[in-house]
């Protein structure tokens, strides 16, 4: 049964006068891969943004597990700017915090890693553990929460070792090679226990070798955690393999939707990247 | 097997420092210039830390140690200073009469209680200062962090302004400040109340809470995406860090016996921001370290070059009053040319850590002038 875990409606981010995002519909259910592809620009890691609550929309709705979790309309100097669709459709507005989305069994990882640089590979997976903890800070100074302790170190170490990153946990982050760090940034937001996992550009900065490794390596963890992911990617042999649905954005617009075939054969696609050689492209 | 060795050497630390602790009680006299500077020096040690915590290990930049030590130190004086002697503290312009009355009940309150009042007043002093911090954070620390420096920094200086203006003649003494403030009954009780201040933050820092600070100072938004709520984690460091900032000034009063307006000057700040930077930024052994070699060079070290000196005859010139602060400055600059992330950096001091850099050092020495090894 198809259970849609996450749902954008009419998602339009406005910077200023750059409309980021035009009118953007999507569905991510349950379990699924789906990938979320277009040239550089079109507006992906802006989409990961609203969804995670770092922007506010300008127009839209966010719903997550059928719960209204973010909501905007144009108000205020933007209401004379205002360039996207359906003005007056929505009247609600539903903020939240990125750590409250995150609390919500939402985690990301970042197109441009932002681990903890100066802290180990073990700091930073234990950091994302925080959030679960029941101690206050008193107790947690006092160590009365030796217990709950225990446990984070023990499932933080589980994890390292589940992501093949054992053997470098005491190495400070900035120093791992760039397919380690990758690994330990969706080390660390599986540690928050996510539902739904977004990455934006896992494979960016990857060796062939990595990149292949990352399909089989996907698939696992979304059996291992039970997680549905939502993926922004531009080495296409890895989207076509691995995706079980395709959103294509350009210039903010959904441009096609479908299974990998569907994407691989629409015109639209093929003319929106003819001559933008983004296999490699950052 | 390696950790029971290096606790056995905390042990020996511990025992070593007490025992040198109660050697000058004992020999106080003598050796007053050590006990002044070792006193100052752990004082400051609880504020340098408190400082290292807020912006050492959660990245935020305050400039309010001055008033947030200034809180501490006229509430803990309040506290302290004698009941009978207060209309003479307040000659000038008189007592009000809310401290009036609080001293008189403090007066009839159980002798264990009273045995204990240096302990409740600095811990009072912390709590008034926690909440003026909670006061000026939770309008500041909803924006972004870079404003907390500007807003701590005219805190401090209103702080100072308030407590030396005319209107508070009867709870400060305005310019004449408060005197004949209790003071500790030994240099042990000092660094008993400090090592428990230090060791509470170095606990806080070491708990999960700590690790969510360190997870700001890093790197915010990956912080906010791993559930780490910015606002609650920033005010709670900032206002842990005013508390014992404020501890700090009371057990400066406490040290001082007097106090005033003057002493919490913006320079006090940087005072305390020096100690930091050159025992390293995030380390708290180093803030320790820094707080007590600052110290004893600023007071007793670097004396000599106050004082004229004489080769034969020739009076060499600059030996003068004042010279002393030059060197300093000279010092302080070459530590922070040579060593730019202070003399710890963000390590803590450890046992293998101080085997490793010895045997660096033999092996420095015993390969100089041979070739080089890569
Ligand atoms: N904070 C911002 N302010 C202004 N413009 C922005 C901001 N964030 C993104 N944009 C603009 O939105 C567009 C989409 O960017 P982005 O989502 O990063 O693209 P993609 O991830 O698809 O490469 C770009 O034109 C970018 O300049
Ligand atoms: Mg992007």
């Amino acid at each position: 049964m198809l259970r849609n875990i996450l749902r954008l409606e009419d998602i339009t981010m406005q910077f200023g006068g750059v409309v980021a995002i035009d009118n953007l519909s999507l569905e991510v259910n349950e379990n699924e891969i789906v990938s979320l592809i277009g040239p550089n620009g079109a507006g992906k890691t802006t989409a990961f943004n609203v969804i995670t609550g770092v922007y506010a929309p300008t127009n839209g709705a966010v719903y997550f597990k059928d719960k209204l979790i973010v909501s905007n309309f144009p108000k205020g100097p933007m209401k004379k700017i205002y360039a996207g669709q359906n003005n007056g459709k929505y009247t609600t507005t539903i903020k939240k915090t990125p750590d409250q989305i995150t609390k919500l069994n939402v985690a990301r990882t970042f197109q441009n890693i932002r681990l903890f640089k100066e802290l180990t590979a073990f700091e930073n997976v234990l950091i994302a553990k925080h959030m679960r903890s029941k101690a206050n800070w008193l107790s947690a100074t006092l160590c009365l929460n030796y217990k709950e302790e225990r446990k984070m170190r023990e499932e933080a170490l589980e994890l390292l070792d589940i992501l093949g990153l054992i053997d470098v946990k005491d190495e400070i982050a900035s120093s791992l090679p760039y397919g380690q760090q990758r690994h330990l940034e969706i080390a660390r937001a599986l540690a928050t226990e996510p539902e739904l996992l977004l990455l934006d550009e896992p494979a960016a900065g990857m060796n062939p070798q990595e990149t292949l490794e990352l399909t089989s390596f996907i698939h696992d963890i979304r059996s291992k955690f039970n997680l549905t992911v939502l993926m922004i990617e531009h080495h296409m042999d890895l989207v076509m393999e691995i995706s079980d649905r395709i959103y294509v954005l350009d210039f903010g617009k959904l441009i096609a939707s479908g299974v990998p075939e569907e994407i691989q054969n629409n015109q639209t696609v093929i003319d929106a990247y003819l001559g933008v050689p983004d296999d490699d492209e950052e | 097997m390696k950790t029971s060795k290096n606790l056995i050497y905390s042990l020996i630390l511990a025992v070593v420092t007490l025992a040198l602790l109660f050697f000058l009680e004992v020999n106080k006299a003598k050796y007053g210039m050590a006990y002044t500077v070792l006193t100052k020096g752990i004082i400051l040690a609880v504020v340098a830390v408190s400082m290292n915590l807020v912006t050492g290990f959660t990245g935020l930049f305050s400039l309010g140690q001055a008033g947030f030590m200034a809180i501490g130190a006229y509430v803990t004086a309040i506290f302290l200073i004698p009941t009978n002697s207060i209309e003479e503290v307040y000659y000038m312009s008189g007592v009000s009469p809310a401290i009036l009355t609080f001293k008189t009940w403090l007066e009839s309150t159980p002798l264990w209680f009273q045995s204990l009042l240096p302990y409740i007043a600095l811990t009072a002093g912390g709590l008034v200062a926690a909440l003026f911090a909670a006061l000026i954070g939770i309008p500041v620390l909803r924006l972004k962090s870079d404003y907390l420096a500007i807003a701590t920094l005219g805190f401090s200086e209103i702080m100072r302004a308030i407590i030396s203006s005319p209107q508070m003649d009867t709870i400060t003494n305005g310019s004449y400040g408060l005197k004949k403030i209790q003071g500790f009954s030994s240099l042990i009780q000092v660094f008993l109340i400090a090592a428990v201040c230090i060791t509470f933050m170095i606990l806080l820092i070491r708990s999960t809470y700590g690790r969510a600070f360190k997870a700001i100072r890093e790197d915010e938004i990956a912080a906010e995406a791993m559930g780490i709520n910015l606002f609650k984690h920033k005010s709670l460091s900032f206002i842990i860090g005013s508390f014992f900032a404020a501890v700090s000034g009371g057990m400066l009063a406490m040290f001082m016996r007097s106090i005033d307006a003057k002493t919490f000057t913006v320079s006090l700040t940087y005072d305390i921001l020096l100690i930091v930077v050159v025992g390293g930024i995030g380390s708290i052994t180093g803030s320790i370290l820094s707080s007590l070699l600052v110290t004893a060079s600023k007071e007793w070290w670097l004396r000599f070059f106050d004082s004229p000196l004489y080769i034969g005859s020739f009076q060499v010139p600059l030996f003068k009053t004042g010279f002393r602060m030059v060197i300093f400055s000279v010092v302080l600059l070459l530590i922070v040319l040579f060593y730019q992330r202070g003399l710890m950096g963000r390590n803590e001091f450890s046992w293998d850590g101080l085997a490793k850099a010895f045997n660096k050092l033999k092996s420095k020495s015993s390969n100089k002038g041979g070739s080089k090894i890569a």
